[in-house]
């Protein structure tokens, strides 16, 4: 039960959590409520949560104080009855716990403080004798649930802003307010393991089925009011309903438990299932986190002693376990990446003159239809051309695949498909592309193609329209691409990540002569497609690719050195890499690697040497292209999951075979030949000016190509490794395998001064 | 079978209105549910009636307006020329709806009529599955939306701020002025019909004037536990044909008959099926007194169909609401609402029923008798109906 990924630690669509970040002023008057207030209709309190100038609300200090000022009166008020807790906020019951507070915090024991702090508050309200109602409009996250959780009823607006989850572990905590507690009785210990070690989001209907919440309310449509401000009124007015109902005893806060839970509960109780499904989950967890990660591991130990030894014991150890885990530094990692997506969801060029409505998809491929896809369903009309019928045929009906798989899972109903389909329009000519605000072209990596299309296009596209190359991982500086354009202001590359409608990151390379609005105008797209957007300088490999070449370049040299792909792997993803290196180029397309390989080997010469290009030329030549011929390192057979080694590598490797060098072979050395080179092309990119910013390259190295998010990304990484131990492994295999182990001067000079941080 | 209701109603207007059967030039009729043996309800009804077999017929549907659409679909084959004299009306048996084989089921006969050979018939026959016997009813909620009616009523009631106690009240009115209706002899425009093997039907038999304190009683019907919409306050599906003679004014008047009222002016508008599904007479009401060049003052009666009572509240408050005009209709100013003295003050959809493809009808002819008899020039009828669309018409009495 814990089945759904947790290696959605390692993937990339992970981070989008209702924790946010405020800062927030604490000089505010203590008398003066600005967070927090009170109405008294008739019997009931309502209770409105409204942190200022903010779009969320979150549990900081000045918050949970004002709204323990706010308990208390209802409690000593003897005309109250019963309480309603609600949001002003139609978009955030409450969204976390307010970040900077735990960011503040020096020490363990001052988070575990803040964690009793917010366990005796919320077990109060449990205890009143006074029924609280929980009314949950819009996110209802981490410490918002488990408020939510410590009230006696609650009833949630159905609609798609309104979702509840502990994304805790997300960032490498757990529910540190009785949430470890409370919830596996409140839903039964597997779905309450499920939400708190996979993070994931749920949304008010499943939550209504799985006894999170009691009722739900239906948005309304417009009235007298707008539907946002009804909807609120409406949900208020219900949940004052069941909070009277609850304080005459019409209404019973007992809900009825379904047969199926019954019976789990019943098992729960027996000692023996329950140590098997520890058992089951911890030994689930270790395999998918590869102990990587200690918050997952936490929150197992934390519910089991809640469940075994009691409440007293239970909250203790969430509170000691909290303050633990936030200062473990792969929850500060977790955290960094948090704070950069955020950033990353930023438009930093501002909001573009016009916005885009159409769009034109050049090449109805894996990639062009993926990025239809993603365009259709947020209302962008979008023109899908490719040059042959079966293609764009094949185009098409990825696109409807992606959307259905979405209707079978219940996120999309049938209509909503129909008619989010009906803003694609394929088409093998350049009609409508007149009425085009942004063309994407994905056409081959041909650069002679390219300056084809180009032309073609430029004939029939209006004066504001923006050009934009995607660039699967080919090395073509954009430039050269702008050098044939009549309007090179108007052109922009970009670079989505294969499968587009999975993976969050978009890579924008802008060059010298690209403008402003230009770069504005295709974050904004790049935002509205749901991505999480880096922008760098034109450049071989822009900064994704440039990092993952020398990596992979290493890969190549321990395979010629004798470990085989699946050792290669095993090293690698217990480093944290989601996929394992050698599966990478065969996902990848080793023909493709050879490309990469091969340009940038020419652009920055030895410093991409380390493996041998033949092994991979010969591999091309002999067809093991990887997955997308069924052999690469691997056979891959469809239905098949366990895919075995592909025999035919073996003469292959044996022809490529070098010694292995003494003292650089252990996993460790492995790994961090694999990873050294990694982050110092980073640094070099950073030095160069192609990354602006180290916040964007850890986006950009995480949401691309899957470097460990338990190290944050290599800018962090290099910080809490230290710069200097990186230079002196650095060094050290630059004396065994030579130049391309040769630090940059940028982490040169951070390894000179100890005090120089990427990330301060 | 739902042509057996519509011949009685043809038959019906025959009788009252004597007109000759061969004069009549065409034939439309509105139906929702349709019965598969009966596709083209009209031309069926219309044999069995007795037209003339050179009369066309034809069946037209959108939903809740579906005789709305026949009559005015009448009315622009007489303003084209085409007619001079048209029969329309509507037809709902809700009593007898078709319920389908599932697919399975229906793909595997439609396969076993292909097969030919015993062996063939049997290996087809030996795959059917106890599920391919749960049956397919029709569906009761909104394509688009997969939302029922009475759903989204509560919804718009709520949205509106209109309370449970608003709600039976109106019910309750709605009830009361039917029977008061019905007991003065007003609703002139029912044709008894004889069921049969069982009793003629003579008069309307939903019409039940109740208390407050019963209908309070009342769980809510769709939103539960705490919604307001109850079986009491929604009009009720029941059996019902409706027809109406419809002719040039030429014609009408070389035939020596006197109009009972004269076809103003009408609209059709349509707006987002989830949440304005039951708003329409709201947007539709000014557009047709636009067209029309009337105010809302100069109208002596409004017949508007009673969905639900919650539904005809919110309409009243939306109709009333400058903010709403401006925010959602994008007119300066709102265009009032209806004063209740003048409002289906002989009953409504709530209490004498709704057979959807038949109200339309109805709604017309009564707007028609109210404006003899209460002495108006100018009346106004209103329904809305699924996919939220609705027509709005302006009725007078004289040229």
């Amino acid at each position: 039960f814990v089945s759904q990924e947790l290696n959605s630690f390692n993937t990339s669509n992970i981070f989008s959590l209702g924790y946010a970040c405020r800062n927030i002023s604490t000089s505010s008057a203590l008398h003066s409520k600005t967070h927090v207030s009170c109405d008294i209709k008739g019997d009931v309190a309502v209770v409105r949560f409204n942190t200022p100038n903010s779009k969320v609300n979150t549990l900081s200090k000045q918050l949970s104080a004002e709204f323990t000022d706010v308990m208390n009166e209802i409690w000593a008020n003897e005309a109250v009855k019963s309480a309603v807790l609600i949001s002003s906020k139609p978009g955030s019951f409450i969204a976390g716990a307010d970040l900077n507070m735990l960011e503040a915090c020096k020490t363990a024991q001052e988070v575990t403080q803040l964690s009793q702090d917010g366990q005796k508050m919320l077990e109060k309200i449990e205890h009143s004798p006074k029924p609280v109602v929980a009314a949950i409009s819009g996110s209802c996250l981490g410490g918002g649930l488990e408020v939510a959780i410590a009230c006696h009823y609650r009833v949630a607006t159905k609609d798609k802003k309104t979702v509840l989850g502990t994304p805790e572990v997300l960032l490498g905590l757990l529910p540190g307010a009785g949430g470890t507690q409370r919830l596996p009785k409140m839903v039964g210990v597997p779905a309450a393991f499920d939400m708190m070690l996979t993070g994931r989001n749920i949304r008010a209907d499943r939550a209504k089925k799985m006894g999170l919440v009691d009722q739900l309310v239906e948005p309304l449509g417009p009235g007298l009011k707008t539907p946002e401000a009804r909807t609120i009124e409406y949900l208020e007015e219900v949940a004052i309903g069941f909070a009277r109902g609850l304080a005459n005893k019409t209404v019973s806060a007992k809900r009825s438990k379904g047969l199926m839970q019954r019976l789990t509960d019943y098992a729960m109780a027996l000692p023996f299932v329950r140590q098997q499904v520890y058992k089951t989950v911890e030994s689930k967890v270790q395999k998918q986190t590869k102990g990587l990660y200690p918050a997952p591991l936490k929150i197992i130990e934390v519910v089991k002693t809640g469940l075994d030894q009691g409440n007293d014991a239970g909250y203790l150890i969430e509170a000691q376990s909290f303050g633990q885990l936030a200062v473990t530094k792969e929850s500060k990692a977790l955290m960094g990446l948090y704070h950069g997506q955020v950033q990353c969801k930023k438009n930093k060029f501002g909001t573009p003159q016009k916005e885009v409505k159409t769009l034109a998809v050049l090449g109805a491929g894996l990639m062009g239809a993926g990025i239809a896809q993603v365009s259709v369903d947020k209302g962008i009309k979008t023109i899908l051309k490719d040059t042959a019928q079966k293609g764009l045929d094949r185009g098409q009906q990825q696109v409807y695949k992606g959307l259905n798989g979405k209707v079978k899972k219940k996120s999309l109903t049938s209509f909503e498909r129909d008619s989010i389909l009906s803003n694609l329009m394929g088409q093998l000519d350049y009609k409508g592309f007149e009425k085009a605000d942004m063309v994407i072209e994905a056409v081959f990596e041909d650069i002679n193609v390219k300056h084809k299309v180009l032309k073609e296009v430029e004939a029939v596209i209006p004066a504001h329209c923006v050009f934009r190359p995607v660039t699967p991982p080919l090395p073509h500086p954009q430039h050269s691409i702008a050098a044939a354009s009549k309007r090179p202001e108007k052109v922009i590359g970009m670079h989505y990540f294969s499968p587009v409608d999975k993976m969050q990151l978009l890579e924008i390379i802008t060059t010298d002569k690209t403008s402003q609005d230009t770069a504005a105008s295709a974050v904004a797209v790049g935002l509205k497609q749901g991505k999480v957007v880096i922008v760098v300088k034109d450049g071989p490999g822009f900064y994704t690719t440039r990092c993952l070449a020398p990596m992979l370049s290493e890969v190549a040299r321990v395979l010629q050195e004798g470990i085989d792909p699946k050792k290669v792997d095993a090293i690698s993803t217990a480093f944290g890499f989601p996929v394992g290196a050698a599966t990478l180029i065969d996902e990848v397309g080793v023909d493709v690697a050879t490309h990469v390989a091969e340009d940038l080997g020419k652009a920055f010469g030895e410093r991409f040497g380390g493996g041998s290009i033949d092994l991979f030329k010969l591999m091309v030549q002999k067809g093991f292209l990887g997955r997308k011929t069924g052999k690469g390192f691997y056979v891959y057979q469809e239905g098949v999951k366990n895919r075995s080694v592909n025999s035919g590598m073996d003469e292959i490797l044996e022809k490529f075979k070098v010694p292995p060098l003494s003292c650089s072979c252990s996993d460790e050395d492995i790994q961090m030949r694999l990873v050294t080179r990694f982050v110092n092309e980073a640094a070099m990119c950073l030095q160069e000016g192609i990354l602006s910013n180290p916040v964007e390259g850890d986006i950009g190295a995480v949401f691309g190509l899957g470097f460990p998010p338990c190290l944050g990304g290599p800018f962090r990484f290099a910080d809490s490794y230290g710069a200097q131990q990186l230079v002196d492994k650095l060094r050290k295999y630059e004396a065994v395998y030579g130049s391309q182990f040769t630090p940059c001067q940028l982490l040169l000079d951070h390894a000179n001064s100890p005090s120089k941080k990427f990330h301060q | 079978m739902p042509h057996d209701l519509a011949r009685a109603a043809l038959q019906g207007l025959l009788t009252r209105t004597s007109v000759p059967r061969d004069v009549v030039d065409y034939i439309v009729y509105g139906t929702v549910i349709q019965e598969v043996k009966t596709s083209n309800v009209a031309r069926e009804a219309a044999l069995g009636a007795g037209f003339s077999d050179k009369t066309p017929a034809h069946t037209v549907t959108m939903a809740c307006i579906s005789s709305n659409q026949a009559m005015t679909t009448g009315v622009g084959m007489i303003a084209a020329g085409q007619c001079d004299v048209v029969v329309a009306g509507g037809v709902e048996l809700m009593s007898d709806v078709p319920i389908r084989h599932s697919r399975k089921m229906r793909k595997t006969m439609l396969t076993l009529n292909r097969a030919k050979t015993l062996g063939q018939k049997l290996s087809l026959i030996s795959k059917i599955r106890p599920d391919y016997f749960a049956p397919e009813l029709p569906a009761v909620a909104e394509f688009s939306t997969s939302e029922t009616m009475g759903h989204s009523a509560d919804r718009l009631a709520a949205a509106f701020g209109i309370s449970r106690l608003e709600q039976d009240e109106y019910a309750l009115r709605s009830h009361t002025l039917a029977k008061k209706a019905q007991d003065a002899g007003l609703l002139q425009d029912v044709v008894p019909f004889k069921v049969p093997g069982k009793d003629t039907v003579t008069k309307d038999n939903g019409i039940r004037p109740s208390s407050m304190e019963q209908m309070g009683k009342l769980k809510p019907a769709f939103v539960k536990p705490y919604g307001t919409v109850t079986a009491a306050n929604s009009s009720f599906l029941t059996d019902g044909a409706s027809a109406i003679l419809i002719m040039s004014e030429e014609k009408a008047l070389a035939m020596g008959y006197k109009p009972k009222a004269y076809l103003r002016d009408f609209v059709y508008v349509s707006q987002d099926p989830k949440d304005q599904l039951l708003l329409g007479p709201t947007y539709a009401t000014p557009k047709v007194l636009e067209k029309a060049g009337l105010s809302l003052s100069d109208i002596d009666v409004f017949e508007f169909h009673e969905a639900f009572a919650g539904q005809i509240l919110a309409n009243l408050k939306a109709m009333d609401s400058d903010w709403f005009a401006q925010n959602y209709m994008g007119r300066k100013s709102k265009v009032g609402a209806p004063p209740l003295d003048k409002f289906n003050t002989w009953g409504g959809s709530l209490s004498l029923g709704h057979p959807f493809g038949a109200t339309g009808c109805r709604l017309v002819i009564t707007a028609a008798h109210r404006l003899k008899k209460e002495g108006g020039q100018y009346g106004l009828v209103a329904a809305c109906a699924a996919g939220g669309q609705v027509n709005d018409a302006v009725l007078h009495m004289g040229p």
